[in-house]
């Protein structure tokens, strides 16, 4: 069953958002790649959680805020969308720029969360260490970069961006740039903070991602307080997708194991 | 008419079969393939040419801006003005540009513009830019406040040149308590300000507003989409209630004179079509980072379903499209007549070399414009100087 499409409007900005499932809420907050689909992770996770799914600020069918200048801004959205729709004991997923997102929002407050879930994280930087050059990859570089095992690559390059899409693409493009572009991926404060996470954190990270490569998940560990590490074997940037069963149940069990 | 002399100063000894390992000659092209002494000839080399082009009595010389790259040397343009500005006599110096958007404080602009307007005695031209979109990938600048960034530089940059220092600026991306430029540019209220661009509606909009109606140049196009913005530049102006003069229009393109038609194609031939398939080689990704077009643009691009050109161009094609001017001094006489009274522009800047172009042909290209084409419109704009004023009430501009 599908996510059911609607719109909020918080902070003078109207998004999307697809919603589906019952339970105590999982936020799940999109990478750099968008919003706007509802995956068979999330349909997996709505069979334990409510999902709320949004598509951020200046992406797919959400507007572009004139206050969106970074990633902090984003933060502090998202704390609104969370008092706005009175949520409670969230299990706070984000991925790649989601995983940036989120650390940003816990590092402001953990009072909401339940859990927090950093999946291929972007937001730090460990020195020595280059990311993937995401705006110098050609489209399909980019969807092959994603993935270790190429049979996903190659299902998503057989079906061709209508027009539409391929604005979507742009538009997200242009804000991941704003968000993104220098310094690159991250956001050279953050490290300074992330000790202030008392939420329980679990870090899962691809071993073979080539956007943000797999030595950030132990640097990620090492600065979230108490926080749990798994790594997937053979796997590339989108766990969610390319580990999708072993994924979703790490982030089920870890809900279930670290209530508070 | 007035004749400029463009030089990219490109990095001509570069090896030709670089494209078998590496995607392009910008950005992640090791700069192991550059050879500091043939650099030290080839700078020295490219400064004579246009010295020799002021020799001559050409109206202007021009250098511009790029980065990380074997298409130009100089990533420092004033470095080369700073150069010129003592060596050359008459010629004004055209820094197309300084791509504004790439600075931490565009106020080091304001500074080297107004030192060499002062060193010359106000032969400067201030070109502001963008830059192409290779530059954000090698300095990092980000290109989704390109834009932004571009008018606020601006702003900030003629605040210096013409309000009494010390004055505050207050912008988004650019703070300053004290804005007090020593010197002051010798040209007032300031140098003449030049916006190089591949054509933009939004960059047209901006330089033809009366508050500036800066000399908007078309570089490196086809003659067609010459006429087009030309014409978008001439209808802005007259939506702000005024006529724009050919002294606002500039067009840039790759030029080559010899002997005759023959002579000139095959001598121009193989650095032509270096400068076109090598030195120009990049990826869509490189040329167009996000944001360097706003979406409206790239939407149109889209819809138009527009690719940015790919595969080997040759000299045939760019001739045909009059994107290079190639021939006799009879033959590029006659184009640029034509071309100016269809479509009317005050400025001309021909880059005289290109690609592996040796200093002999540079040498002979430079003088038989100097001595054949540049006089023979001096001549006719002597004997009839009301020729922008006869051309707009035949109706052909409104």
């Amino acid at each position: 069953m599908p996510g059911e499409e609607r719109f909020e409007t918080i902070a003078g900005c109207r998004i999307r958002l697809l919603r589906g499932g019952k339970g105590a809420p999982l936020l799940y907050l999109h990478g750099a790649g968008g919003g706007g689909i509802w995956f068979p992770f999330m349909e997996k996770l709505a069979g334990h959680f409510e999902v709320l799914a949004p598509e951020h600020p200046g992406f797919g069918a959400s507007e572009t805020p004139e206050w969106l200048d970074n990633v902090g801004d984003l933060a502090y959205f998202y704390l609104d969308f969370i008092e706005k729709l009175g949520l409670k004991n969230v299990t706070l997923v984000g991925s790649s720029l989601g995983g940036w997102t989120a650390a940003e929002i816990a590092v402001r407050s953990c009072a909401p969360l339940k859990t927090l879930v950093l999946s291929c994280a972007a937001g730090i930087h460990v020195k020595g260490v280059a990311k993937g050059d995401l705006f110098l990859w050609s489209p399909e570089q980019t969807v092959r970069n994603m993935y270790f095992d190429q049979k996903f690559a190659d299902q998503i390059l057989a079906q061709p961006l209508n027009e539409e899409q391929q604005m979507a693409a742009a538009k997200n493009r242009l804000t991941t740039a704003k968000l993104a572009w220098q310094p690159r991926l991250y956001n050279p404060h953050l490290h300074k903070w992330l000790h202030r996470i008392s939420a329980p954190t679990l870090i899962l990270w691809g071993d073979s991602d080539k956007v943000i490569p797999p030595a950030y998940g132990p640097a990620y560990q090492a600065l979230v307080p108490g926080s749990r590490l798994e790594v997937f074997k053979d796997c590339g940037h989108i766990p969610q997708v390319e580990k999708m069963e072993a994924w979703t149940d790490r982030i089920i069990r870890f809900a279930a194991e670290t209530g508070r | 008419m007035k004749f400029f002399f463009f030089h990219l100063m490109p990095y001509a000894a570069l090896d030709p079969d670089y494209d078998k390992q590496h995607n392009s000659a910008w950005v992640t092209l090791p700069n192991t393939y550059y050879d500091p002494k043939i650099g030290h000839q080839l700078y020295n080399r490219y400064l004579d040419e246009m010295e020799y082009a002021d020799e001559l009595g050409w109206d202007g010389i021009c250098v511009n801006e790029h980065h990380q790259t074997a298409y130009g040397l100089m990533p420092i343009p004033g470095v080369m003005a700073g150069a010129l500005a003592r060596r050359t006599k008459q010629a004004k110096i055209a820094v197309l540009g300084r791509a504004l958007p790439l600075l931490n404080n565009p106020l080091t602009v304001a500074e080297e513009f107004a030192m060499l307007d002062n060193i010359t005695g106000g032969r400067l031209i201030a070109g502001f830019v963008r830059g192409i979109g290779a530059e954000y990938h090698a300095w990092g600048a980000n290109p989704a406040e390109s834009h932004d960034r571009f008018h606020e530089a601006h702003d900030l940059i003629i605040q210096a040149w013409t309000q009494p220092g010390p004055s505050k600026f207050e912008g988004k991306h650019y703070h300053f308590e004290y804005v007090n430029c020593w010197p002051r540019p010798y040209q007032q209220p300031h140098p003449p300000v030049w916006i190089p661009s591949q054509g933009s509606r939004e960059t047209i909009e901006w330089a033809s507003h009366p508050s500036r109606k800066y000399t908007y140049l078309q570089t490196f196009s086809p003659v067609s989409a010459l006429a087009r913005f030309v014409k978008m530049y001439h209808e802005a102006a007259a939506r702000y209630g005024y006529q724009a003069t050919n002294e606002q229009i500039g067009w840039s393109m790759p030029a080559y004179a010899a002997e005759t038609d023959e002579i000139a194609r095959r001598e121009a031939k193989p650095h032509v079509e270096f400068f076109l398939n090598k030195l120009l080689r990049m990826p869509q990704e490189m040329l167009l980072p996000p944001g360097y077009l706003s979406l409206a643009s790239m939407q149109g691009i889209l819809a138009a379903k527009k690719g940015i050109s790919v595969g080997p161009r040759t000299m045939d094609d760019v001739i045909e499209q009059g994107i290079f001017l190639c021939g006799s001094a009879k033959t590029i006489c006659e184009r640029l007549e034509k071309y100016q009274q269809e479509i009317g522009f005050g400025h001309v800047l021909p880059q005289m070399q290109f690609g592996t172009m040796p200093h002999e042909l540079v040498r002979k290209n430079t003088e038989i414009f100097a001595k054949e084409i540049i006089p023979y419109f001096r001549a006719k704009s002597a004997a009839n100087p009301t020729a922008d004023k006869a051309r707009r009430e035949t109706g052909l501009v409104k």
